[in-house]
């Protein structure tokens, strides 16, 4: 699992070395060694769990915002699907926010990106009784960094089993 | 407004001989007063008797001590070395010898002496303007020897108003969140400790996050966001007692409390379906009050020190700014204006300016501005800062600042920190583990 993330990294900054030696550009360089981003939301698999099968766990938000993006909606779309596969399962839509808010605003811009996703599930059949939203501001970040990669990973709606 | 600091100085130019000086505090202050803090003398016997008692070698000595640090830290006194006094203690608080004082430079002498009375503290201090040569000031108190670090914040307080014509804030408390643990897993608990540091103790265990606490205007309540059982909602704690109840019964989070000036209404914000509207409790009957009502998130709020106006952050302009309406919710105004985000204002208590947090260009600020939103002035630029709260005379500012991590996601820190409104006087205020969510008190004495 470990040697599996070094193995990773060393092999991004490998990639990173032999782009940086092609391309002209910095700015380039940059969203080719992430890749991981579109715009600011985060666009890997780095942080992501499976609720199920093909049933990612999360979805991402731009700074400031809670726009479901197109891939967000169909990783909803898929909850929905399992949630009515398995209508005794309830759920905990957890808001997060990154670090670079004052922390009475992320806990509301949590809570309004966590309902965000509540309403596109209750618009593909999930009943609201089913859904719990909760808002963790910026105090629980999954990524420690200070860089946008490690925020964009921090701005999400994690969908958690309830019981 | 403007007071001065009245002390007649030592005048090198012969024309001004009889003048008086005028240092407005109002503005930085890079050449502080130089002042000799007197050991507080003290009999063998009383020495001996709070020995025992206090397990201190001479409680005259360490209130002293206090005087000359609150001093120091104020930035407007520069405390004089111990080691350069002429005079001995009792001596100098009977009559001082002013030549003495002169000559090392010392402007202002503080003198006293500690007695033993009935197991009671029994604390006498005087404050003399050297170059006028004659007493400014003459208390005494009396109290229980435990009290003997307030002793040393109740004489540093009275000397500061002496010479500054403004309330002190040494004896005032500051409660905050402690913070322990990776980034990622923080613990967090309520912490409350003396102004300079001292008497610091943990008021919950860390079992489940809180937040921003905020003390009422007697200083004996908190209110504050705990997610106990995992729901976020607005707490109140009485610190004496240790009691807790929950503000309100909403159906979903409630956060960023504050208490109205008057003590006794809680405001504070609560988020449903993705908005957040601003209310109020009365925590006599429990009436809540919807204040503000629109699709944007409205946080943050803060009263006028009358309580007349609120002054709270909201996006309903698409971005973070700041704006202060009636106590009702009525005549909402934007006063924010310049580039950048806008959050986090808070009402000064001498009601004529709102400090906030701004995010421009990566880096944030504490700032103020008028009531108005004129006048807008940056103290201090970093990486993270935010949550500024006001000292209770209006003059220093308390807030918490973060660290940038590296590469790997270390080195995170979160300390306090205060700066004077003059944008001067910038220092870390020390607490045994991490820290954020500063709130100050008011004064505990009057």
């Amino acid at each position: 699992m470990r040697l599996n993330k070094i193995l990773k990294n060393t092999l991004l900054v490998l990639t990173a070395c032999l782009v940086l030696s092609a391309c002209a550009t910095k700015k380039e360089v940059a969203t080719d060694v992430q890749g991981q981003m579109q715009g600011d939301v985060y666009t890997g698999t780095d942080t992501v769990e499976y609720l199920a099968d093909g049933v990612p766990d999360r979805v991402f938000f731009a700074t400031n915002e809670s726009i479901l993006t197109t891939a967000s909606r169909e990783t909803l779309r898929a909850q929905a699907a399992w949630l009515r596969k398995n209508p005794n399962i309830n759920v905990v839509l957890e808001g997060h926010a990154d670090e670079r808010g004052t922390r009475e605003y992320n806990l509301a811009l949590g809570e309004r990106r966590a309902n965000a996703a509540k309403d596109y599930l209750m618009t593909y059949g999930i009943s609201s009784d089913r859904i719990t939203v909760l808002s963790y501001g910026k105090e629980r970040p999954v990524d420690s960094g200070s860089n946008p990669l490690a925020w964009s990973k921090n701005r999400r709606s994690v969908t958690v089993k309830a019981n | 407004m403007t007071k001065k600091i009245l002390i007649l100085l030592f005048i090198l130019i012969p024309i001004n001989a009889n003048a008086l000086i005028e240092v407005d505090i109002t503005r930085g202050n890079l050449n502080p007063l130089p002042l000799a803090v007197s050991p507080l003398s003290i009999d063998e016997e009383s020495r001996k008797g709070f020995e025992k008692i206090l397990k201190k070698e001479n409680i005259g000595s360490e209130i002293s001590n206090i005087v000359e640090n609150n001093l120091r830290t104020s930035g407007l006194f520069n405390p004089l070395d111990k080691k350069a006094f002429l005079q001995a203690p009792d001596i100098a608080n009977l009559k001082p010898r002013f030549e003495d004082w002169n000559l090392i430079k010392a402007q202002a002498l503080i003198t006293g002496k500690v007695n033993y009375v009935d197991d009671k503290l029994r604390v006498e201090f005087r404050l003399w303007d050297v170059l006028a040569a004659k007493e400014m000031m003459a208390l005494a108190f009396t109290t229980v020897p435990n009290n003997w670090r307030r002793v040393g914040h109740i004489i540093s307080d009275k000397v500061y108003e002496r010479l500054t014509g403004e309330k002190g804030y040494f004896d005032t408390r500051i409660i905050y969140v402690s913070e322990e643990g990776p980034k990622t897993q923080r613990i967090k608990k309520l912490a409350i400790m003396d102004q300079d540091g001292a008497n610091n103790k943990f008021l919950t265990l860390g079992n489940e996050l809180v937040l921003t606490p905020r003390f009422n205007p007697a200083s004996q309540m908190v209110t504050y966001l705990s997610y106990f059982k995992n729901m976020p909602r607005v707490y109140l704690l009485d610190i004496e007692t240790g009691t807790q109840e929950v503000v309100g019964d909403f159906p979903g989070m409630t956060f960023a409390p504050r208490f109205s000036p008057d003590g006794k209404k809680i405001i504070m914000s609560f988020a449903k379906d993705g908005k957040s509207d601003i209310y109020t409790m009365d925590l006599e009957n429990r009436i809540v009050e919807k204040i503000t009502n629109h699709p944007s998130i409205d946080t943050s709020p803060s009263y006028s020190p009358d309580g007349k106006y609120i002054t709270f952050n909201s996006d309903r302009s698409g971005y973070q700014q700041i704006y202060v309406m009636k106590n009702d919710g009525s005549d909402v105004k934007r006063i924010s204006f310049g580039n950048g985000l806008y959050g986090t204002p808070v009402w000064s208590p001498r009601g004529d300016l709102i400090a906030f947090t701004k995010l421009h260009k990566g880096k944030f600020y504490i700032g103020v501005m008028r009531t108005d939103g004129s006048g807008e002035r940056l103290l201090t630029e970093n990486y993270y800062q935010e949550a500024p709260s006001w000292s209770p005379n209006g003059r220093v500012l308390i807030f918490y600042r973060e660290t940038k991590t590296n590469s790997k996601g270390e080195g995170f820190s979160a300390k306090l920190w205060s700066i004077d409104l003059t944008g001067y006087n910038e220092r870390q205020i020390k607490t045994p583990t991490d820290a954020s969510d500063p709130s100050w008190s008011s004064l505990l004495s009057n």
